[in-house]
This record gives structure tokens, C-alpha cells and sequence, in this order.
């Protein structure tokens, strides 16, 4: 069983996923990120691989990309740091990113280096159901690694059905259709959760898009499995003047408790 | 046959090994409900009647097939400029803008986005906005908003909304990036009009179609005027690639024309200051498909320069990538220098002022070897007016 399904099978209500770019704020606090994550309750790490075009992010996810580029991050760098990321780190982690620094890297050889490191699943939201179906899904699966699709509430419900199908892990609902960070209204989108609520899908559903705090992150949790948060996270680690344990922890103690 | 992937992409919108549609998720329904109807649209006769009406009376088509006899005595052949610089709006970007807005209306949207480098394509996108009362918004990065002041003017008389692109380098790719970002925002009642052949499946196709009257047309001026039923040169500046795209089109498939791609080499191909995609890029994924793009080793897509700033972007449309790879198309490039150049040798040889962009097109004819007896077509793809501030500090 992957650590992703492991997780689920544990726990499946109230699963926070935390997003981070990797290298911001500084190069080497990608680690101690993941660790302060993991020690004040997020159960699962998505790290954000920083690209210079990222089409589905709001200003504040790219300006932290911005910055981890300007730090000097790059796959290599961050598949270095990966390592001897499975001697502190428990929980499932997810990169995400986009295709271009990925193939630059090499496919095949970055889901390898990914799953050897301890990496669990992969986020590529510019990688479309047609291009994993008839060329990248096989390394993926290959390597052991859960691939993670997006839906909106535009998706097609039989569209939805067949993204399910070709997801391992979870499904990602986007809360709206929308670029991250938007500021939105989850009881708007009753309809489209409670939608694939009944469903029966194959995975678990986390949403995604506008969770920024304790309750936004409850009203989600009431509809599907958990949440993905992002932005509002990126924004806690703007103060976090060289330590990134303190912010996190208060952070994440703002959701949770 | 090979031939129709020069023509026409395959149905997932590859030429050879370029193009697709790499999109997130909250494009999927905009770029499938285009895919699923543009060529159903583009072929009803109402619409054909209402574009071909439109590019007649309003934009001023056909272009004139200009014989340049003092410019083809100075190069020892015969050299014919096919003059989209005498469109209304001063380029060939309206031939697309008209095609797309008037489709956008089929698709039953109410709102128009667009991006803008130098300022033409906005242009054109606000011009056809304003003609049919569609609201209009038009990104286009900070520092383009600075070195363009005069097409900003105008985009704001037409109506439009012009929203600076502060993100990145702030120019024409995070212009790019924050139209679609907009389009990912309002997917439902909003069309976005991209100007060149780039982008997800189907707008390389779509706008190479749009933009396909120029050789059309040229195939039937030159038999009226010399009886000959081809060129053996087709020349063409290439940024994203549209107007190449277009005087292209309706030779893709006749081996024994050459199709010239002049790119933009900046400062020099290799001084770190270019915008020659095939010269320096390397097969990826931006904004949309698979092509040749300008980039870091490890994948982050890097700033190119050109003094003109429609040929500033640092990728080329999958359908370009495939006719560099292929060798069908002939890729040069020509210098900040070589165009200006060029540009001040056509003004003074036939009384026309091009536009920075094409003066790279005709920087090319001191690179190919021609004969007395060839038939050399050059698509004037746009008008100085819009450089003058460049072209005076040369003068």
C-alpha cells in the first residue's frame, strides 16, 4: 500500500495537506518546513517545485517561486535535499510542479530520483489526462508514484468519472475555477461538493483553492475528505525571519485546534 | 502523408512532435468547447460571409502584391512585398482578431481577453471589440506599457482596458500568463483572443487558418501579375509566428518554394541579449503546447531581447518548431542592427516605413543567395509608425 493510501485508510476526515514551494523562504528551509509540518499536525507535504511561468498560481505562490529561484532552487537542488528526507519524515509528500523544469530534468529520470528519495505521488496540473494516458503515465506508475489529477466545478461529471480513474491517492477539488489564493465562497460550491460526494469515486477528495483558515478548512472537511492549503501558508512564512518552526506551529495550531 | 502535419496538425494538435494542449484542469472546458467547434464555425457560410465582408470593407483587403523594383534591383531578382502594413490598424493582426472575436460571439461570449507585446495585437483586438461592443481587456506586461506609450493610447481610445503585466520580466510572456490566468478565473462568459500561432490546441491552427488569407491571396496575385503559378521564396519574420504562419499557409505543401523564417538575433545570436528560438531553445512546454522554447538547463524559461518587441518572446509556435525540425522551413535570423538597417534601406529604395518586425523579414535578403530569375515574396507583416522612437534614434 503507498504511504498516500496507508494515510487514507487511517484517516479519512479532516486531512490537512500543506503546500510549500521548495526553497523559500531560504534554500535550505525546504527540511525544516517539512519537519515543523509534520510535528503540528499537517498530514501530508505538497512542495511546490518553483517554475518561472506558473500558469494555475496566484501572485503569492509565484512570488515565493520567484524568491526560491532567486535562492538558487532547482530539481537537482531539491532532489538532493529529498536524500535523507525518509530519516525524519513520516508523512506522505507530493511534489508539484510543471512540466517544463520536469522534462528539462529528464521524465523518467525525475520520477526515479523522486521515488527514491521517498517521494509518494506527483501534481503536474499543465500534464492533461491525454498526455498521461498515452506517454507519461507508465513511467509514473512505473516508479510507484501516485499521480494526482485537478478537477473544477466545470468538469464534466462523466469527465470527473474517467480523472478518478486514471488518479491514484486522491483527487484534487478545486474549491473554484480559479488560480490559487482567490479569496472565494465554499457555500457556493455546495452543489458541486455534495456532487462528488455521491459520486462513489474511486479516491479520496481533498479541496483545494481558497482554504486559508480554521474555517474555511472545517467547511471543506465537511464535504469531502480534507483540505489542500497553500497560499494562506506561504503568506504565515513571509515572518518568518530565518525560523520557520514558530510560524508553522502557529500556524497550523490556528486551523487545528 | 506527411504533408498534412505541416498544413494541419494531427486531432490532438501535433505538428510532428510539437503542439498539444498542456493545460491545467481550469482550461479544460474553454480550450475542449474551442476544439470541439471552431472548424464547424469557421466553415458556416454566415460566418464566412460576415469575415470575408469585414476583412473587404473594413480592413481593406486584399492587400496589394507589390512588385519593389528598386529594392529587387539592388538585389538582383525580383522581389514582391505583399503589404499587410496597409491594413486598417497598421499590421496582419486583424485578420485574426476579426476571425476570433467574430467566433467568440458563436461561442455565446461576452467578454474578450487578449495579450499584447508591441501593442498591435491589442490593437487589433480592441479595434474589432469596439466595432461589435464587446468589453475588451488587454494584458500586456509593465515595461512594454513604458516603450509602447502610443499603441497604449490608442487601445484605451478603442476602449479597452489595459492591465499591466507586473509579474516576471514584464513583458510579453507574463502578459501572456496573466491572460490566461484571468481566462482560469472566468471561465464561463469570456473568449481569449491569443495573436499568434501559439498556445494550447486549437490556436495554432485556428489563427494560422485566420491568418492564411495572406498566402491565399498571394497565389492569385502573382499568377494575375506574372503568370507564374509560385514564388521561390516565401520570407517572413517569425516572433511567436503568425504572419509567417499566414504567408506560409497555402505553400506548406509545394516543396519548390522555400519558406524563409527570419527570427530576431538581438544583439547577436550568442550575446545573451536574442530572441532566435531555433538558434538557442530547446524542445518544452510553454503556454500551452509542446515547442522549441528559450531556457535555463533546468527548465525555467529565460527573457529574450529584440529591439522589436513583437518578435520578443522566447518560444515559436509548434507548427514553426516542426518546420525547423523537419528542414522544411529555412530559419535565419537578423540582428537589432541588420533590421534597422534593412528598415532605412526600404524606406529610402521605396517609400515605405516597415515595421521593426518586418525589417527583420527583409534583413534576410542579404543572407540568401538569389537568382536574376527567382520570384521572391516578402510579407510586409506591419507599419513603422509605431517605432518611430527606435528608427530616430538611428537616424
Amino acid at each position: 500500500m503507498s504511504r498516500i493510501a496507508e494515510l487514507f485508510a487511517r484517516k479519512n476526515n479532516r486531512v490537512l495537506n500543506v503546500y510549500c514551494t521548495a526553497g523559500y523562504p531560504a534554500l535550505d528551509s525546504t527540511l525544516p518546513v517539512m519537519k515543523a509540518l509534520q510535528q503540528h499536525g499537517a498530514d501530508l507535504i505538497e512542495l511546490g517545485m518553483p517554475y518561472s511561468d506558473p500558469l494555475a498560481d496566484g501572485p503569492v505562490i509565484q512570488a515565493s517561486s520567484m524568491k526560491a529561484l532567486e535562492n538558487g532552487m532547482t530539481i537537482a537542488v531539491l532532489l538532493g535535499q529529498l536524500k535523507e528526507m525518509r530519516k525524519e519524515v513520516n508523512v506522505p509528500v507530493i511534489l508539484m510542479g510543471y512540466m517544463n523544469p520536469v522534462l528539462q530534468y529528464g521524465f523518467e529520470k525525475f520520477c526515479k530520483d523522486a521515488a527514491a528519495a521517498g517521494v509518494d505521488g506527483l501534481i503536474l496540473p499543465d500534464l492533461p489526462a491525454y498526455e498521461f494516458e498515452t506517454e507519461y503515465g507508465a513511467v509514473i506508475k512505473r516508479y510507484g508514484l501516485d499521480f494526482i489529477f485537478l478537477v473544477t466545478p466545470e468538469t464534466s461529471e462523466e469527465r470527473v468519472r474517467a480523472l478518478d480513474g486514471l488518479t491514484t491517492g486522491f483527487l484534487y477539488a478545486v474549491s473554484s475555477s480559479s488560480t490559487t489564493g482567490k479569496d472565494k465562497n465554499m457555500a457556493d460550491q455546495e452543489a458541486y461538493f455534495n456532487k462528488l460526494k455521491q459520486m462513489n469515486l474511486n479516491n479520496p477528495v481533498l479541496i483545494g483553492f481558497g482554504i486559508k483558515d480554521k474555517a474555511t478548512f472545517n467547511a471543506a472537511s465537511s464535504y469531502a475528505n480534507g483540505a489542500i492549503i497553500g497560499t494562506a501558508y506561504i503568506k504565515a512564512l513571509d515572518n518568518a525571519n530565518g525560523d520557520v518552526a514558530q510560524p508553522t506551529q502557529q500556524f497550523l495550531e490556528s486551523i487545528l485546534q | 502523408m506527411a504533408t498534412t502535419t505541416y498544413q494541419q496538425p494531427d486531432k490532438q494538435g501535433y505538428y510532428g512532435a510539437f503542439g498539444g494542449a498542456y493545460i491545467p484542469e481550469m482550461l479544460h472546458r474553454n480550450v475542449e468547447e474551442l476544439r470541439s467547434r471552431y472548424l464547424d464555425i469557421m466553415h458556416e457560410a454566415g460566418f464566412q460571409q460576415e469575415f470575408q465582408q469585414l476583412l473587404r470593407d473594413y480592413v481593406g483587403r486584399p492587400t496589394p502584391l507589390f512588385l519593389a523594383e528598386r529594392l529587387s534591383k539592388a538585389f538582383n531578382t525580383s522581389i514582391y512585398l505583399k503589404r499587410e502594413d496597409l491594413n486598417h490598424t497598421g499590421a496582419h493582426k486583424i485578420n485574426n482578431a476579426i476571425g476570433q472575436v467574430l467566433l467568440a460571439q458563436r461561442l455565446g461570449k461576452k467578454r474578450i481577453i487578449a495579450e499584447t507585446g508591441a501593442g498591435q495585437h491589442g490593437v487589433a483586438t480592441a479595434t474589432v471589440c469596439a466595432l461589435k461592443g464587446i468589453e475588451c481587456i488587454v494584458y500586456m506586461g509593465s515595461k512594454d506599457i513604458e516603450r509602447q506609450a502610443p499603441n497604449v493610447a490608442r487601445m484605451r481610445m478603442l476602449g479597452a482596458t489595459v492591465i499591466p503585466a507586473t509579474s516576471g520580466s514584464q513583458t510579453l510572456k507574463d502578459a501572456t500568463n496573466e491572460a490566461i490566468r484571468d481566462w482560469i478565473n472566468n471561465p464561463t462568459d469570456t473568449h481569449y483572443v491569443i495573436g499568434s500561432v501559439v498556445g494550447p490546441h486549437p490556436y495554432p491552427d485556428m489563427v494560422a487558418r485566420f491568418q492564411s488569407v495572406i498566402s491565399e491571396e498571394t497565389r492569385l496575385q502573382l499568377k494575375q501579375q506574372t503568370g507564374k503559378e509560385l514564388p521561390t521564396h516565401v520570407i517572413a519574420c517569425v516572433g511567436g509566428g503568425s504572419n509567417a504562419a499566414g504567408a506560409f499557409y497555402h505553400f506548406l505543401d509545394e516543396p519548390s518554394v522555400q519558406l524563409v523564417a527570419v527570427e530576431a538575433a538581438g544583439h547577436g545570436v550568442h550575446s545573451g541579449m536574442s530572441a532566435a528560438t531555433t538558434q538557442l531553445g530547446k524542445p518544452g512546454v510553454l503556454h500551452g503546447s509542446k515547442s522549441l522554447v528559450m531556457q535555463t538547463e533546468d527548465g525555467q524559461v529565460v527573457e529574450p531581447h529584440s529591439i522589436s518587441a513583437g518578435l520578443d518572446y522566447p518560444g515559436i509556435g509548434p507548427l514553426h518548431a516542426h518546420l525547423f525540425q523537419s528542414g522544411r522551413g529555412n530559419f535565419l535570423s537578423a540582428t537589432d542592427e541588420d533590421a534597422v538597417k534593412a528598415a532605412f534601406q526600404l524606406c529610402k529604395l521605396e517609400g515605405i516605413i516597415p515595421a521593426l518586425e518586418s525589417s527583420h523579414a527583409l534583413a534576410a535578403l542579404n543572407q540568401l543567395k538569389l537568382a536574376a530569375t527567382d520570384t521572391v515574396v516578402l510579407c510586409l507583416s506591419g507599419r513603422g509608425d509605431k517605432d518611430l522612437a527606435t528608427y530616430m534614434k538611428h537616424l
